[in-house]
This record gives C-alpha cells, structure tokens and sequence, in this order.
C-alpha cells in the first residue's frame, strides 16, 4: 500500500506551505470576496432581521406553500438525479469500451451541449414541448391525440429539460469510473460461469459505484439549486426553491426571508454531501483495503 | 468404468482449420490442432504470431471466421464463455478487488447456484491446493503478485473444468518467482490431472513446462512436438531460429536429399560439409545449415574441417562462448562447456570447425 505524499508535488519537489497558500490565494480571496461574505451577510440577515431569532427559519418550514416548493424541489431532484443515472449508464459504458473516432464523437455529444449556454437548451425543450411544437405536431400527424397534448409547464417536462441539461455531469464520472475496469475482468467473470446479467450485477456495478455515487451527487445538488430551466419549463406552478428565493428577492424584496431559504438549502446540501462523501470513502475503503 | 473414460476424452480440445481475420490480416491462417485429455500444451510464438487468438476462440472471446472447437468432441465454437465450463488464468492479475481473496474463488461455484456452506468449504480446500490457507480473509491488494495468480488458480480451478487456460500468467512476475511458479503449475497440473493450454512467448517456459509445445508464427501452425523433438529436429527454419540459439549458415546442396538424408553442402565462402535434410533439397539448390552453438567441434589440426578464427572467448562459469568468424565474413557462436577438460582457444587463434552430419539441418530456401 503506497503512502499519500505528505505535500503536493510538481517536478518532484514540494512545496512549503506557504507556498501551497501563495499558489492558491487568487482563488481563495475571489471565493471568499464574491461568495463567502455575500453568504455570510445573508445568512446573518436572516437570522438578525428583523429580530434577533428564528422567526424567518419558522415562517418557511411552517407555511405549507412553502413547504409544498420544498418538498417538490426534492422530488424534481431525486427523479431527475434517477432519469440522468438510467440514461447516462449506458452511455458511459460504450464511451469507456470505445477508441477513437467513436469516443471522439460520443465525447463531442456529451460535452458540445456542456458548452452551450443552458438558456439555448432550456429554449430547445420549449420548441419541441410547445403547444404547436415539434412533439405535438408529430403526435397529431400520428392521429395518437386530437388537440395538443399539455407537455410545457409540467413537472414532467421539467424532469426531462434539467435530466438532459444535467447529464454531462453524470456522464463524466461514470465514464471515467467505468474506464477503469480493465476488460479483463468481466472477462475473467464470464469465464468463472457468470451470465453477461450475473457480470454486470456482481462485477461491473460494485466496481463502478464510486462514480455512481459521486454523479448522482453532483447531478442531485445541482438540481436542488437549478433556476434556469424549471423556470422557464415549469412556470408558476412547477416553482422549485431557488425560483422561490429569487421571486423573495427580486420581487418581494424579502432579502432576510430569502436568506432563509437559502439556509435552509445550505444546510441541506451540506448535510447530504457529508454523508455521501462518507459512502464514498467507505466504498474505497471495502474495495482496496 | 465407461464414465471414466468419457470424463478422460472430455478434456481433450480439437481444433480444425481455425482462421481469424482481423480486417486484411490473418491473425490465425488455418491451424488445425489436438490437444489430448490431460496434457500440458504449450502455444507458443512471437507476438502477432496468432497464439492469444487462438486462446480466446478456445475460451469463447474470439468467434472464428472459419473452422471448429470441439470439447471433448462437443463443438463448442459458438458457445458464449461462460457456458463453456473451462477454467483461465489471465495475463494480468484479475481478482475481483471488491471480494476478499475467499469470496474470489467461490464466485464461481456461486455462478453455479451452490449453496453458501458447500461453497466456502470448496473454496478452503482450493486455497489449500495452492498453498495460501491463511489468506481467505485477505483483500487481493494485500498479496503479492506470485500469491495473486496462486488464487487465480484456485478460482479457476475449484468448480472442476476440465481444461485450464493460461494466457501468459507469469509474465508480470519477475525471473526467480516465475521458475518457482512454472514448477508449481506443472506439479498442480499433474497432482489434478487437468488439460492445460499455456500460451507463451517464452521459449524456456513452454521448454520447461509442456508436455508439447505448438509453435506458431504469422498465424500458422509450424511445429507440433515434444520439447526435446523441436530442439533435436526442428522442421522449419522458423523453429530452428526460435527454439534455442542457433547458427545460420548458407551454402549450396551438391546432391538432393528427402528429409533425414544425409546432404552435402557447399558452404558460401568455401568447404564442403556432410549434413543432414530437414526439408526436400534440390541437387544445387539453396540451403540454410542450423547449427546449436554446443554441437560444433573444435577439431585437432589437420582434420577436415571448415577454418575460422576466434574472435572473442566470453567466459560464463557453466561454458565458454567463442566467437568465430569463418569465411566469408561467416559469425558463428560456439560453447564448450566447463569441466569436460576440453580445449578453450583464445582470441585470435585459429581453428578448424566440424560437426558431425546429424547436428546441421540444411533447410531448403525458397527461390
């Protein structure tokens, strides 16, 4: 078992501390100037304002409104977390059996959307979900309906739009999980008598749950804050948490209740991410102890 | 009494007129192979020679383009791996590095739907087989590479197949390991009296361990045979060039010759010596004498011989490698072994060389 290296190394050299900190300081004061204080002078506001106390805390998780965006962002990120899982497997698969120009083209499909602004993806499903969009047209020319099947502002189509404009982040993990499976062993299963089902159950799936685990995490907690799509494919009746915490503060200008809401989505996050991370770190350990 | 004999010839593989094209190239170029019930064989060549090819259309990986594999006169050709019941030993280590060495080796006997108890007590009596009854609650990362091919082993072999595949197993082990290991399998192999095909591109290995070795190269089958036959009596050229050191030299057949024939030939750079066919010979035709560098004779002056003058005397305990160029800007290497009181020249002397007629094989050359 080969030790961690104590320190980073480039060239083969260490670095001291203080040139770890040097090396990373542009980073750390733009975090801490753009993201931390913002958050820490929100946070502080919905604690303190307009009274000291709770009150913002309670209003949220006590009226069922609210509640109800809660509870459905949830929902929307846990289907849209299993929707990307299901679709990005077996795709990952073929890329990490695949050499060159076939890797190169499912590479360039994963990842030319990754570069595309969500705004113009977030359209693209509005084109084909429309009253008189593609879908609709196609069914009723199929005589499958008979007036225009209601597809936009549907907690569906929400699923489907962020499941599609969240997938690289499935994919990518997964893929790089599945890569390092040498062939060899499903091989080696199928040689011992196991079915091409029996390898993939007792082989193929314990030793890709690292990526698994870690892109579903992604694509959940991506999902949880995700404000573009579900508002434009939702509308008002689709409205997750961060579309709640905007209209606060854009409209209401509720910025203490806004806080709230926000750290009550920290805190959620950060609760789920450390007992993923767990599992993860769990997985390693079972798998190369 | 029957049953016994049919679970004999149920380890035996034929192999008729395989080929396996990948696009324009003729991995595998018709190669046609027995392989009995029990014994140890060797595939052994060069790489890009067809051997792994062969291995995994035996194991189920590869689909032939033409010809058959029959398994104990069943034909197997089209049956995926894991209905095939043979046993393999990958190149690299491939226990599965999310089981402990224990659950490695009853994976398969629970591929097999037997119970946890009958699995478990299989799966000890393999580890004991291969000598590591302490390890089953270890992790495969915690043992070392000799011990991690001993579990392949017993993984490959605790459910029974009746043939053991090995694709070049020992190859990531270093030099002293893979002797002890070689010696281990062999033993293996006969204690449980399993048919085992062993591809390897070293020579050594396939020498030590096979009962018969097939050497292949660009697909073909050259030489099927005992060790001792490929070294004695190699049929190609090919083979006499693989198996062992050997010198090449060229000359012209004075009479023609059927294979075993004594021939005499005019070596290029002058003399005329007594060999022996290892292909028809043609009265003028070309032909390539192999020599073993410990089957030419310094002779006493004034023999018949072919003169040459030593070059260099390289010093190695067991032998003495000369370096001899003859006429002709002809290099030849020969060995005189240590102890047998026989006279070493030095560097610049000269010398008359001989053999007797058995040890040249002239091989014809194509015009």
């Amino acid at each position: 078992m080969s030790r961690r290296p104590p320190r980073f190394l480039l060239g083969g050299r260490r670095f001291s501390p203080a040139a770890s900190l040097a090396l990373a300081a542009p980073f750390l004061l733009l975090l801490a100037v753009v993201f931390l204080l913002p958050l820490a002078t929100l946070l502080h506001e919905s604690l303190f304002v307009p009274a000291p106390g709770v009150e913002n805390y309670a209003h949220a998780l006590q009226e069922p409104v609210y509640l109800r965006v809660m509870l459905r962002t949830l929902r929307i990120a846990f289907f849209v977390t299993l929707l990307a899982l299901l679709l990005a497997w077996p795709l990952a698969w073929v890329m990490s059996r695949s050499r060159g120009l076939g890797l190169a083209l499912l590479g360039a499909a994963v990842l030319l959307p990754l570069w595309t602004s969500v705004l113009v993806r977030t359209y693209a499903w509005m084109v084909l979900l429309q009253r008189n969009g593609v879908i609709n047209q196609i069914l009723a020319q199929l005589g499958l309906i008979d007036q225009p099947a209601r597809l936009l502002y549907t907690e569906g189509a929400v699923v489907l739009a962020m499941a599609h404009v969240l997938l690289p982040f499935m994919v990518l993990p997964l893929y790089s999980a599945l890569k390092g499976i040498p062939e060899d062993y499903p091989r080696a299963a199928q040689m011992l008598g196991a079915s091409p089902w029996a390898t993939f159950r007792e082989v193929i799936w314990p030793l890709c749950l690292p990526g698994v685990t870690s892109g579903c995490l992604m694509v959940f907690l991506l999902a949880l804050g995700f404000f573009v799509t579900p508002a434009l494919i939702g509308g008002p009746q689709q409205m997750m948490i961060a579309t709640l915490v905007s209209q606060q503060v854009r409209e209401l200008l509720d910025w203490p209740f806004a806080g709230a809401l926000v750290g009550i989505l920290l805190a959620f996050v950060l609760v789920l991410t450390l007992i993923f991370r767990r599992a993860v770190r769990l997985d390693r350990f079972v798998g190369q102890a | 009494m029957r049953k016994l004999e049919a679970d004999r010839s149920a380890g035996s593989i034929t192999i008729e007129g395989l080929v396996k094209r990948f696009g324009t190239v003729h991995a595998v170029d018709g190669v046609s192979l027995d392989i009995r019930a029990g014994e140890f064989l060797a595939l052994l060549g060069p790489s890009g020679s067809g051997k792994t090819t062969i291995l995994m259309a035996i194991a189920g990986f590869e689909y032939p383009d033409e010809g058959r594999i029959l398994l104990g006169g069943e034909d197997i050709t089209w049956l995926p791996p894991n209905r095939r019941n043979l046993g393999m030993v990958f190149q690299r280590y491939t226990l599965f590095p999310h089981m402990s060495v224990l659950e490695n080796i009853a994976f398969p006997l629970k591929m097999r739907g037997i119970g946890r108890a009958e699995r478990e007590e299989r799966a000890h009596a393999a580890l004991r087989t291969v000598r590591l009854e302490q390890m089953g609650g270890r992790q495969p990362a915690q043992l070392s590479g000799g011990q991690q091919q001993r579990v392949a082993i017993a993984r490959a072999i605790v459910y029974r197949p009746r043939v053991l595949l090995m694709d070049e197993p020992l190859s990531a082990l270093d030099k002293n390991l893979r002797e002890e290991m070689q010696i281990e399998i062999k033993h293996l192999q006969r204690e449980i009296g399993i048919t085992v095909v062993f591809v390897t591109h070293d020579q050594t290995e396939a020498l030590t361990m096979a009962d018969r070795v097939a050497v292949l190269d660009h697909g073909r089958l050259q030489q099927l045979g005992a060790p001792r036959e490929l070294y004695e009596a190699p049929q190609t050229e090919f083979v006499a060039g693989f198996i062992g050191e050997t010198n090449f030299w060229s000359g012209t057949a004075a009479a023609a010759a059927a294979p075993g024939q004594p021939v005499g030939v005019r070596l290029d750079g002058g003399g005329l010596m007594e060999a022996t066919a290892a292909s028809p010979v043609a009265a003028g035709g070309r032909v390539r004498l192999a020599l073993r560098p410990e089957r030419l004779r310094i002779l006493p002056a004034g023999e018949g011989g072919v003169p040459a003058r030593v070059t260099e005397a390289i010093y190695a305990g067991n032998a003495t490698t000369l370096m001899l160029e003859a006429s002709g800007s002809q290099t030849l290497r020969l060995r005189i072994p240590a102890g047998a009181g026989l006279p070493e020249p030095a560097a610049g002397d000269s010398v008359t060389l001989g053999w007797h007629a058995g040890d040249a094989r002239a091989f014809a050359v194509a015009p």
